[in-house]
């Protein structure tokens, strides 16, 4: 027989957000919080906590682009690319961070410290190009400020 | 010169004392309410513009002892950012206005769903909330209110896919009918508003929607809080008359160089300069949930377009045929057409199915890719083929 080892922290958010279908996706929220991505076996864990198909887990997980079921880095870059950033200069920020990072847009750092990606209009139109890191906006980028502020994260 | 002006207008942002103007509304019938906001021929702010008193009327009219308040504020559409300040500057007036909708149609538990993109807003959110909740019990009000982050998905401020977020599932959105007023969230009676539509009912409430009617236009009443970006000196959030020109928008936030402005953001129109004249921005003209894009004579209109269609192919939730396949069939189609595989008749074809979409797509976003594509094709042909 399979034994199943217990998933504390699946167990946790369960406790926290309840176990209704309701509940899936604020649990699935605060894994991403903790791991930055849903790994197959978390996806799986989260499922039998809930009483409901890994299917259903896979498939609501992989509709919401924040939900990654990909390996992702502890900061996760998303640099905006709609039309108002793009006409100020969404690219050379994008290459900039390419060069100080040494990763390409979609791929995660080695030391799986930074993950670099591209996000639909995140709402600082006015002040573009800007990004997010992890939940925090930086607006108004230029390369200087960009390599500013990746500074700080470096040491982190 | 256009004697008109742009008349700027404080009344979204204005800080008022949320309990003073609860403490009053408690004692109103739910039906004067409606009836108040109804009067005052308020459009919803979030784009669609439907008589927001009429959703409520409909709700309140429901027998299910069970009813919801939902705030959309999962704003996605590129180009606007004015619901984000809204919360950030006046958290307590949107709460405020929940709580009147609640009171209105007989809802004991609201949600506000915030979009992922926003998550930094949380902490203070919930502070705000805390004190919301403290007023509500002094009142003896029953009324709750939870917020919940989206996580990165457009389509879900769509109403029916907002809904089967916070349920829990893939934001798909649903047929409809049934409409939210008869079976929204959890299949319960639903009142569903923009950030900024709750704003002005608070408003309405407090200063009469005859003084709401003051402004505006017979079919666009009131003010509307826009979002100005691209190529102006002014970008930010402006609360403004409804009604004015494309013209005079221009003429205050242009940068002296503007060939068009897109109105409503991907899913809106682009206007081009020989119509800035004519065009209305309101319910009568052009709508808007308040994003509006200035680009000038440096601009490609054939990347703004290709911009827009990437957007829509990423974000159409897959759900329906039109959608799904229309997206990328335009996408593809304008790249052949640029690198010359397509003749300029091709255009036609493209344009034909933009129509098709607008007929066969379940939801509003397939629904609107063919008013930005159809506008910038039209009035930007030659940059779209050369």
């Amino acid at each position: 027989m399979e034994t199943i080892i217990e998933n504390e922290l699946v167990k946790d958010l369960a406790n926290k957000h309840g176990r209704t279908r309701e509940s899936l996706i604020p649990i699935l929220q605060d894994l991403v919080v903790r791991n930055r991505f849903l790994s197959k076996q978390d996806m799986v864990d989260v499922a039998r906590e809930l009483d409901i198909s890994a299917a259903d887990v896979f498939g609501t997980a992989t509709f919401y682009t924040f939900l990654d079921t990909e390996v992702r880095g502890k900061y996760i870059i998303r640099i905006c690319k709609t039309i108002s950033c793009a006409m100020k200069g969404k690219n050379d920020i994008l290459s900039t961070i390419e060069d100080i990072l040494k990763i390409k847009l979609g791929e995660t750092s080695s030391d799986r410290k930074f993950s670099l990606l591209e996000a639909n209009c995140i709402g600082w139109c006015h002040k573009a190009p800007a990004m997010l890191i992890n939940d925090t906006p930086y607006t108004e980028l230029t390369p200087e400020k960009v390599t500013e502020v990746l500074r700080d994260y470096i040491r982190k | 010169m256009s004697d008109k002006h742009v008349k700027r207008v404080d009344l979204i942002f204005e800080k008022v004392e949320c309990r003073d103007i609860l403490k009053e509304i408690m004692n109103i019938e739910a039906d004067a309410i409606c009836q108040e906001v109804l009067d005052s021929d308020l459009k919803g702010r979030g784009g669609a513009g439907f008589p927001t008193g009429m959703k409520w009327r409909f709700a309140s009219q429901e027998k299910d002892p069970i009813k919801y308040i939902v705030c959309n504020a999962d704003e996605g559409e590129p180009g606007t950012f004015k619901d984000r300040e809204i919360l950030d500057q006046v958290p307590g007036k949107v709460f405020c206005g929940m709580a009147i909708a609640a009171k209105a149609v007989g809802a004991k538990y609201g949600y506000v769903y915030l979009r992922g993109e926003y998550k930094f807003l949380i902490p203070m959110l919930n502070e705000e909330l805390a004190k919301f909740h403290q007023i509500m019990d002094e009142f003896n009000h029953n009324f709750r209110i939870e917020i919940r982050l989206g996580s990165g998905a457009y389509i879900c401020g769509e109403e029916s896919a907002l809904f089967e977020s916070i349920e829990g599932k893939r934001g798909e959105p649903r047929n409809k009918p049934p409409y939210p007023t008869t079976s929204g969230l959890f299949g319960k009676p639903t009142v569903i508003n923009n950030v900024e539509t709750l704003v002005h009912s608070v408003m309405i409430m407090k200063y009469g929607a005859a003084h709401f009617k003051e402004l505006g236009t017979k079919d666009s009443r009131g003010s509307k809080v826009f979002s100005v970006s691209g190529d102006t000196p002014k970008a930010g959030i402006f609360e403004l008359e409804l009604g004015m020109s494309v013209n005079e928008f221009v003429e205050e936030f242009g940068d002296g160089d503007t060939k068009a402005v897109q109105v409503g953001g991907a899913s809106g129109f682009c206007v081009p300069r020989k119509r800035f004249e004519e065009t209305i921005i309101g319910f009568e003209g052009v709508p808007t949930g308040g994003s509006m894009k200035l680009f000038n004579s440096t601009r490609s209109m054939y990347n703004v377009l290709h911009n827009y269609l990437d957007f829509f192919t990423e974000e159409s939730c897959g759900q329906c045929t039109p959608c799904r396949v229309g997206c990328q069939q335009l996408l593809k189609g304008v790249e052949a057409v640029k690198r010359g595989e397509k003749n300029s008749k091709y255009l036609d074809e493209l344009v034909k199915l933009a129509k098709t979409m607008k007929r066969a797509s379940k939801c509003g976003l397939g629904q609107s890719v063919g008013n930005a594509f159809g506008s910038i094709v039209e009035n930007f042909t030659e940059e779209i083929i050369y």
